[in-house]
């Protein structure tokens, strides 16, 4: 592929003190990509996007966003890039179109802000106040902000926390026709499910290092080819059951709800190991679905199930 | 240039939505007005060297505009624009800070300057007020105040980490020297002990710039307090520049 460099990592480092928010990261971003960062709380996602974005200066490493170097020539990054913080505010008593008007205003072109309105479906709550709208309205005005002047690399730290279900799909395809276009992404998020359908690679952070790199597919089978069926029964499992079950694949026993994970023995799919076993053995189930994994059993594969912070 | 007068126009209505910063500058000082100018109308007396209650009270009043927004109404919102994240958001853009700081300065220097004259019309109108300076002297003196009382402003907004406390340093700074000045009520009613006091309080040199300018008095007699608010400006610009923070 002859796609260009967009974004450059080598071997980022920063301490807050004693901590050690990002202890060795590199990587890098092609044009017309969506790359993910996920981790836990605290992994360093958010230190190393604000790095990027020139708001943090590294202790070590070098770094090139679009040829520049963010802290020296954060002026130029800045009129080229779009940015969703976190964490961040507009004054309270401003109206969403007061602010895309005098953020259009920083820019030397920006995007029609009243088509963005509509695509997030911000345009009823165009002159309501910032104060007035729910948490989910307010990231979408920031994804708005974030797109607002047409950037060529968009930075989105935790895209879519907050959002409906409705609106999450709606930014995911607000994402993907701004990748259509040739733009850049890098995002970081909490939801697996995110970074599975909208990136086209993911790193995979956690104590400050990126502990898996690769398209959200190859992180999968990585796991192996395993696959997971789930059912209930009407009855409690018999030790005897259990047992032949046992056989079969690993399991997992939620009162009468079994979970087997395990690869198919021969050329048969798990699913059929274990519906042939429960007829012989004669055994009553009911609602059995089948799993394949996905990046959320990878995330907690690599990362634990301890929870963080 | 174009994103200064957005800003600034934002910026200037954000001012007018926010009741209590408009409050105290636009209307609270008429109310002053008022209720001193119908207890003691604006006769000449002697007591204020021919002069009436009213046409002492406006240049005071002014000052007391002055000191309001530049230690109250610029200090909460540096305080909370930052708190909030407000400033951190507009890092993100290419907008200059100076056009940030720039954009505060001219929206309260004309609110400041609305104060005054909303006093100036209703002492005309209401109590015959007069008025023996040059204007543009006293316009001079207007904005040198204006300017260092903002700077002032600033290092206070860059001190405070919060808009809670920014509100309670601010009045601890502001209400003691409303009084000790003379600009709350005239310094002709401060014992000798309290007049010593005020010496040492920036807003007593605004008090008399401006009450001898607007009885035409000459700059001559007035340089200790152009000089005391020169320094004041100056210094309150480098240490603000040096002290401003983002986040």
């Amino acid at each position: 592929m002859n796609t260009q460099v967009v974004i450059k990592v080598e071997n980022l480092r920063k301490t807050y003190g004693a901590t050690i928010a990002v202890e060795d990261v590199s990587f890098e971003v092609m044009e017309g990509e969506i790359f993910g960062m996920v981790g836990p709380n605290g992994a360093g996602k958010t230190t190393t996007i604000e790095c990027l974005e020139g708001l943090r200066k590294p202790d070590k490493g070098r770094l090139s966003v679009l040829g520049l170097d963010p802290q020296q020539e954060s002026r130029e990054l800045r009129r080229r890039t779009g940015i969703q913080l976190q964490e961040s505010n507009i004054p309270e008593k401003m109206k969403v179109w007061e602010a895309l008007d005098l953020y259009a205003s920083f820019y030397p072109k920006t995007t029609n802000w009243q088509e963005l309105l509509s695509q997030l479906g911000l345009e009823e709550k165009r002159n309501d106040s910032f104060s007035k709208l729910s948490g989910g309205q307010k990231q979408r005005l920031f994804i708005a902000l974030a797109l607002l002047p047409d950037p060529e690399l968009i930075f989105l730290d935790e895209l879519t926390t907050g959002l409906d279900p409705q609106a999450r799909h709606a930014i995911w395809d607000l994402i993907r026709l701004v990748r259509d276009k040739g733009k850049t992404v890098l995002l970081t998020t909490h939801f697996m499910e995110e970074a599975e359908r909208l990136c086209d690679r993911v790193a995979i952070l956690d104590h400050g290092c990126i502990v898996a790199l690769d398209t959200p597919q190859a992180l999968i089978r990585s796991l192996g080819t395993g696959e997971r069926v789930i059912f209930n029964l009407y009855e409690t499992l018999t030790p005897g059951f259990e047992k032949a079950l046992g056989t079969v694949g690993r399991i997992d026993v939620q009162g009468e709800r079994i979970t087997v994970d395990g690869s198919p023995s021969g050329s048969d799919s798990l699913v059929s190991d274990v519906v042939s076993l429960l007829t012989r053995e004669k055994v009553r189930f009911h609602d059995l679905r089948t799993e394949q994994p996905n990046l959320e059993d990878v995330f907690l594969s690599l990362t634990g199930r301890k929870i963080r912070e | 240039m174009k994103n200064l007068i957005k800003m600034s126009w934002m910026e200037a209505k954000l001012f007018l939505r926010e009741p209590i910063g408009a409050f105290f500058t636009l209307v609270f000082p008429l109310m002053m007005l008022f209720l001193f100018g119908t207890i003691y109308g604006n006769e000449p007396t002697a007591y204020f060297n021919g002069y009436g209650t009213v046409d002492v009270s406006v240049p005071a009043y002014t000052a007391m505009i002055i000191a309001t927004t530049g230690l109250m109404g610029l200090v909460i919102t540096m305080a909370t624009y930052r708190e909030k994240g407000v400033l951190r958001r507009l890092r993100t853009t290419p907008v200059h800070p100076l056009t940030i700081l720039c954009a505060q300065v001219i929206v309260f220097f004309l609110m400041t300057l609305l104060g005054m004259v909303l006093l100036i019309i209703a002492g005309k109108l209401v109590y015959n007020m007069r008025f023996e300076g040059n204007i543009l002297s006293v316009l001079a003196g207007f904005v040198l105040s204006c300017l260092s009382f903002f700077a002032l402003g600033f290092i206070l907004s860059s001190l405070l980490s919060t808009a809670r406390t920014a509100q309670v340093v601010g009045m601890v700074i502001l209400y003691p020297m409303l009084f000790l000045s003379g600009a709350g009520f005239p310094r002709e009613l401060l014992p000798e002990t309290v007049k010593k006091i005020s010496t040492f309080l920036p807003l007593t040199y605004v008090v008399n710039l401006l009450r001898g300018l607007w009885i035409g008095e000459s700059w001559n007699l007035h340089w200790s307090e152009v000089a005391f608010l020169s320094i004041m400006l100056v210094a309150g610009v480098l240490i603000s520049v040096k002290l401003f923070r983002w986040e």
